[in-house]
């Protein structure tokens, strides 16, 4: 494609931009926190079997009947014949309003139905997410070798901080939103990071054959070097998060209602993952390698030779 | 145009849908889904060590092998059994089933002990407790018995052996041609009759309730179980609820479909004929994936679905960095087949690179992650590995088999459009 504009002498904005969110983000995170889903709550799960399939609206009145809010309530239907509903309830239910419901049943469904009342722990959901947190820490540290081996340290830094970036604007987004974070956000978080560092290597790969190209003497050619590359490798960006927007875009309105969360956090992050290799990350190396350079070359006089 | 290439073309587009389409569906059906899309029940486990047997790898192992074969007994599918960091023990069954049957059956040790005497109730003449010296114990026991048949009776038996054959050899001798009593968590299983002094540490049993090769078999399972290598407590146990419920499950797998047919689309508008090429490697690697998570029995979860759509990404990535670079070689001049194969080139060390750096972060998932983060890694892996044979490999022999049919010379069959050819800003 051919270059609209000078990314790099651009990129202080997109730098301050993505500082700004992320800012907004931590602010109303440090505030308010996120708006944790059922799965990293304490409540209670209450599992009826039924004769024939589930009806969910009767199911919603004979709670409400007993005197248990519905709302923030998931009833989600399962067995072989949809004809069992599991109902989480985002708080512990009383064992006045638990002896109520087989009476409830009665009323509602003409039977007393086999059902089970459990309190659930969100020991398991609290202990996936740290350990999905720890997992992509180490993984970045991985990163950051391989890269620092096949490329050089510098671009391990640069793609490292956009990865983290675009898992940032994902926590930031649904801190600023309001969404609710259930287990299904780690996996949306896991697959950002598989997708941000792959589309920033390949950007990163340009610049690489490019320098075998040219070595830039100065911060000017250098520059130039790098928006040159990042416009070579532009209808690849484009064309590819294009393809995988698609996909999320499509899972999102007509997928299943109940992974809208998960496929929110994929819109954002495959966004932000294109957005910060071609914004974030190639910048960021401009800034540490030109400072290199110019430590370098102080005292030489190099003329700049234009390309 | 050189008819033979441009047929092995054809042919191998042709094997490629028609092998898809006439098994895929079956291949589909045929993997189990996860606790997080159909519900179940999820059990973590405690491993504590019994008094002088301190856990050792092996010794887990063999505690899962034994969990598994519990499990089967219990006829449900695909069950999901973890070891958790340093001494944890994860067990999860999708669909729905007698949770509390299951816990049982997993749940209780089963202690298997020998005891030379039982109490025996003076009015009924049953059993009802052990006595006198425990002679051997489930620990005792390899975890190998089995349903035998005697050759030359008929009757049922079941085979057991002991890890150390003196043993054996000692309670035989000690007991010959009087009975001992075998209990299962403190109920009488079977009080056979010692009926010759065995040296190799093998034996069988065999008594009136053994009639049946299911009675046998059950025992069978009983030893086995009984002679786990630890204790299990549990910590925590919960029934997981499906995120998607059936008729969400089939909107996400329908509007998945009509992704892929728009993402097919999509290369053709952009890269035509090439576009085409990388569709056919996309069923490819869709097919061979899905083969793949069936042959290596890998339960499907949600992060299992999120990998898969993200190794779609990626194969779909490698060959649009192929095509841009073909395009690119034209611009600075080359032919239509040398840009083909010099794209093709310089784009493999960029797909390769891109690739590694990926999958060393599913590796290190998988090493350090568990449950959900491991079935992402492990996805991410096979997506990955797929992709490389199927989007990669594969893309390039159907592109230079078609490429050097001749069938088409015009770089518009490419994607390059009009004003590409001319030497512009790509030149250095």
């Amino acid at each position: 494609m051919k270059p609209k504009f000078d990314i790099i002498r651009l990129s202080k904005w997109f730098l301050l931009l993505s500082s700004a969110i992320t800012v907004a983000g931590i602010v109303v995170f440090a505030i308010f926190g996120f708006n944790l889903g059922t799965d990293f709550k304490a409540g209670s799960r209450v599992q009826i079997s039924f004769s024939q399939p589930v009806n969910q609206e009767k199911v919603e009145q004979m709670f409400q009947s007993i005197g248990v809010p519905m709302r923030d309530t998931t009833i989600t239907v399962a067995g072989t014949r949809q004809n069992v509903a599991v109902v989480r309830f985002p708080e512990v239910l009383t064992s006045a309003q638990q002896n109520k419901l087989d009476g409830a049943e009665k009323a509602y469904f003409g039977k007393d139905l086999p059902d089970s009342v459990q309190t659930v722990d969100p020991f398991v959901a609290t202990q996936t997410a740290h350990k999905a947190v720890y997992a992509v820490l180490i993984a970045a540290a991985f990163i950051v070798i391989y890269i620092a081996i096949r490329f050089e340290f510098r671009f391990a830094i640069a793609g490292i901080i956009a990865l983290l970036h675009d898992v940032f604007i994902v926590l930031a987004a649904f801190a600023l939103l309001r969404r609710e974070v259930d287990l299904t956000f780690i996996a949306a978080v896991l697959t950002i990071v598989g997708y941000s560092i792959n589309d920033t290597i390949v950007i990163f790969d340009r610049i690489r054959e490019n320098l075998k190209i040219v070595k830039p003497k100065d911060v000017e050619t250098l520059k130039q070097l790098v928006n040159r590359s990042l416009w070579q490798t532009m209808s690849r960006s484009i064309n590819t998060v294009v393809t995988v927007l698609i996909a999320a875009v499509i899972l999102y309105f007509f997928g299943g209602v109940s992974i809208r969360n998960f496929t929110f956090a994929l819109i954002i992050g495959l966004v932000s993952g294109a957005y910060s290799s071609i914004f974030i990350a190639s910048p960021l190396w401009v800034l540490m390698r030109g400072r290199s350079l110019k430590r370098g070359k102080r005292k030489e006089t190099a003329k700049t030779e234009l390309v | 145009m050189k008819w033979g290439r441009f047929l092995a073309f054809l042919l191998m587009a042709a094997v490629i849908v028609g092998g898809t389409a006439g098994s895929v569906t079956n291949l589909w059906k045929s993997i189990p889904l996860g606790l997080d899309l159909q519900g179940g029940f999820d059990l973590l486990y405690k491993i504590e060590p019994l008094p002088g047997q301190p856990i050792t790898e092996s010794g887990k192992q063999a505690l899962v092998q034994a969990v598994e074969n519990r499990i089967n007994n219990l006829g449900t599918e695909s069950p999901m059994i973890d070891l958790e960091g340093q001494n944890e023990l994860r067990v999860q069954l999708a669909g729905t089933f007698n949770q509390a049957h299951a816990k049982q059956v997993i749940g209780t040790t089963a202690q298997l002990q020998i005891y030379s005497s039982a109490k025996v109730d003076k009015k009924t003449g049953a059993v009802t407790g052990p006595a006198g010296k425990l002679l051997a114990t489930g620990s005792d026991l390899k975890s190998n018995a089995h349903w035998v048949q005697d050759p030359n009776t008929g009757q049922n038996e079941v085979a057991i052996s002991f890890k150390n054959p003196t043993q054996w050899e000692n309670i035989t001798k000690q007991y010959y041609m009087k009975p001992i009593y075998i209990f299962l968590n403190g109920q009488l299983l079977t009080d056979p009759v010692i009926q010759q002094k065995m040296y190799s540490g093998d034996s069988v049993i065999s008594g009136a309730s053994l009639n049946t090769v299911q009675a046998c078999t059950q025992l069978a399972n009983s030893i086995n179980a009984g002679a786990l290598p630890y204790n299990l407590s549990l910590v925590s146990q919960q029934s997981v609820g499906p995120s998607l419920g059936q008729e969400s499950l089939k909107a996400t797998l329908w509007a998945g479909l009509a992704a892929m047919v728009l993402i097919f689309i999509f290369m053709i508008v952009m890269y035509r004929m090439a576009g085409l090429i990388a569709d056919l490697a996309l069923v490819a690697y869709g097919y061979v994936t899905i083969a793949v998570f069936d042959g290596m029995h890998i339960v499907l979860t949600l992060s299992g679905l999120a990998a898969l759509v993200l190794g779609v990404g990626m194969a779909v990535d490698a060959n649009i960095i192929t095509y841009e670079r073909i395009k690119d070689e034209m611009r600075n001049g080359r032919s239509l087949k040398s840009a083909v194969k010099i794209g093709n080139k310089n784009a493999l060390r960029t797909i390769l690179d891109s690739n590694a750096t990926t999958f060393i972060a599913g590796a290190v998932m998988y090493v350090f992650g568990e449950g959900d983060i491991r079935g992402f890694a492990t996805a991410l892996m096979i997506s990955i590995i797929v992709s490389l044979l199927t989007a990669v490999l594969l893309s390039r022999v159907l592109l230079f088999t078609f490429t050097n049919s001749n069938a088409i010379r015009r770089p518009w069959w490419y994607g390059v459009g009009k004003g590409v050819l001319k030497n512009d800003e790509t030149k250095v």
